[in-house]
């Protein structure tokens, strides 16, 4: 493994009561990447995220970023050290505008905002920058929609403009295709493909075809453990992935 | 873009009212009247800044009325020691200045606020609404058991106070229109202060607290900032009261009273800023008027506010938008 891997996890336990959601996990994501986590339902892959982003203290183990031990760190101040997320369940500002939930997360990076005088919204240092992000993610068309009468499919891709945003150094996006029809799929496979060279990427994903065409790298987890990691090829070879996931049908 | 002239003819015509309310009441020979109205203004100061915490923030405080009653209180209480030449704290700090107690009644409230919210704000919900309300109940014991200034009973103090050397708060009309400029100015504030980065943060708290955190922002500070000023505007607000009263009990911090101040905000349209000022004329004027009608007005005024609340999310201001900006957050 890459000792210079810009996160890098080692012993990482979480328990709910008894059950052991994740169990002693080591992982290391390589800049520049997109590292996939690929798992049966119920794996903990979302409770894994939470521990990086920092919303759930893990019981044991450490989380380094950036060569820095984070894993007693806020979720403000490993957003502002650049881990940025999305999540399983879309967590947008519904009462704004499509180009306000930008400006947002924008402004997070733009020093304090204890400042109490002038409009944001007619703020360039603001606004600019978070068209552009619109536009980069394709809902330029749709800057100015309440972010609640969004499609779905519009409203994921949104959360991925406010994580692009802040200006991340990795980006942890969960299952960003959760609900999607196939056409809004399709989009944000482009859009991801997109970010592919250009972002360091932490993917949580179900389709198979998306992540064995764009990850770099796969770590299988299941029950909480992490039986393998490696490139998209040996992932696909290993006897023990087909056994417990690969083969059993649930992707 | 109807829908801002709308929203500006509402602001200028309500402000516009209360602004020859004065004038009408002369005209027909009521100007006993006056007094009442200015006390409706200043309660729609302090369901103004409500609206800063709870249309904004989300934060559903159920103690405002504490650094309502604490303003007031440190207002009295300055007043009396200068009256009766008792010394304050070992010292000669009584003083009959108004600029020097309206300011002492600002920072002690929102010194209070301040303290409050840094344990409240830990917790949120049902949590936060029983934890402002356990304060609140704790202040108004506090000045309850405060026999030296009255106890239950309340503290009367000498109310003639010159306002900077010009207005004269005897003068029912002159400090009527004082009150009103006091609630323009904060109004005007408010309105700077919620478009604002500081504002968008404090809204972005009320959407979606944890999406703040995950894009950066330590929401627990700046919740506790805006926590702090509302309770510092109402702190102005209750030593409007005490000029207005020259009298002051506990009642006015009953955690009852922070309920009217919600049912205010509610019904004037919650996050309107404006709205709580009709909300407060409104909420006062059926206080006043409702017992003439039925000794059982609240089994009236009840189900006024829950038709309110169901029908009109932006409650009395709501009326005034078009339906498509009604449950549209940020203007
Ligand atoms: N807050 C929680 N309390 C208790 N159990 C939880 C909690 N969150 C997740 N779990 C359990 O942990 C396991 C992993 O969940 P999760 O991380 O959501 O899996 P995945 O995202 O891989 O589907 C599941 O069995 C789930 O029921
Ligand atoms: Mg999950």
């Amino acid at each position: 493994m890459a000792t210079d891997a810009l996160l890098s996890v080692k012993g990482l336990v979480k328990k709910f009561g008894g059950l052991t959601a994740t169990d002693g996990v080591d992982l290391d994501v390589a800049e520049g990447e997109i590292h996939a986590i690929i798992g049966p339902n119920g794996a903990g892959k979302t409770t894994l995220i939470a521990q990086l982003a920092g919303e759930l203290a893990p019981n044991a183990g450490t989380i380094a970023f950036a060569g820095r031990d984070v894993t007693a760190m806020p979720v403000y101040d490993r957003a502002r050290r650049g881990i940025a997320r999305s999540y399983q369940i879309t967590q947008v500002f519904k009462g704004f505008t499509a180009l306000d939930n930008v400006a947002m997360a924008v402004q997070a990076q733009a020093g304090h905002s204890f400042r109490f005088w002038r409009p944001a919204r007619d703020d360039r240092e603001l606004r600019e920058p978070a068209r552009a992000i619109l536009a980069r993610v394709g809902l330029d068309a749709r800057a100015d929609v309440p972010a609640a009468a969004l499609a779905h499919g519009e409203q994921r891709q949104l959360e991925i403009a406010m994580a692009l945003a802040t200006q991340p150094r990795l980006l942890l996006l969960d299952e960003p295709m959760a609900g999607m029809g196939k056409e809004e799929s399709e989009r944000m496979t482009r859009l991801l493909a997109k970010l592919k060279g250009e972002e360091t990427i932490l993917l949580i994903e179900h389709d198979m075809d998306v992540v064995f065409a764009l990850a770099d790298r796969i770590t299988v987890l299941v029950y909480g453990r992490a039986i393998a990691t490696g490139t998209p090829d040996a992932i696909r070879a290993n006897a023990d992935v087909r056994a417990a996931y690969l083969g059993d049908g649930d992707a | 873009m109807s829908g801002l002239d709308k929203r500006t003819w509402f602001v200028l015509v309500l402000l516009a009212g209360l602004a020859v309310l004065p004038l009408i009441a002369t005209a027909t020979g009521n100007e006993f009247q006056i007094g009442q109205f200015r006390r409706i203004l200043i309660f729609a100061i302090a369901a103004v800044s409500l609206d800063l915490i709870l249309g904004y923030g989300g934060m559903v405080s159920l103690g405002h009325a504490a650094f309502f009653g604490v303003g007031a209180y440190v207002v009295a209480i300055l007043n009396w020691h200068a009256d009766r030449e008792v010394p304050l704290f070992g010292m000669m700090l009584g003083t009959q200045n108004v600029l020097a107690t309206w300011t002492a009644a600002v920072v002690v409230s929102a010194g209070l606020a301040f303290l409050i919210g840094l344990v409240s704000l830990r917790t949120t919900g049902i949590f936060f609404i029983m934890i402002t309300l356990a304060f609140a109940q704790m202040v108004y014991f506090f000045f309850v058991s405060l026999r030296a200034y009255g106890g239950d009973d309340g503290l009367r103090f000498p109310g003639d106070t010159v306002v900077l050397g010009v207005i004269d708060t005897e003068n029912d009309t002159a400090f009527y229109y004082l009150v009103l400029g006091v609630l323009c100015a904060t109004l005007y504030l408010c309105r700077r202060l919620v478009n604002s980065r500081f504002g968008m943060v404090v809204q972005g708290c009320r959407e979606n607290e944890r999406r703040m955190r995950a894009l950066g922002y330590p929401t627990y500070l700046y919740k506790l900032a805006a926590f702090t000023l509302a309770g510092g505007i109402a702190g102005l607000a209750g030593a409007l009261f005490a000029a207005h009263e020259s009298y002051i009990s506990p009642s006015i911090m009953h955690w009852t009273r922070s309920g009217d101040l919600i049912v205010m905000v509610v019904l004037g349209g919650m996050g309107t800023l404006i709205g709580p000022v009709a909300g407060a004329v409104a909420f006062l004027f059926l206080e006043k008027t409702l017992p003439d009608y039925t000794e059982h007005w609240m089994i009236v005024f009840g189900p006024i506010l829950l038709l309110v609340v169901l029908f009109a999310r932006r409650g009395i201001f709501g009326w005034f938008l078009p339906p498509e900006e009604r449950d549209r957050h940020g203007h």
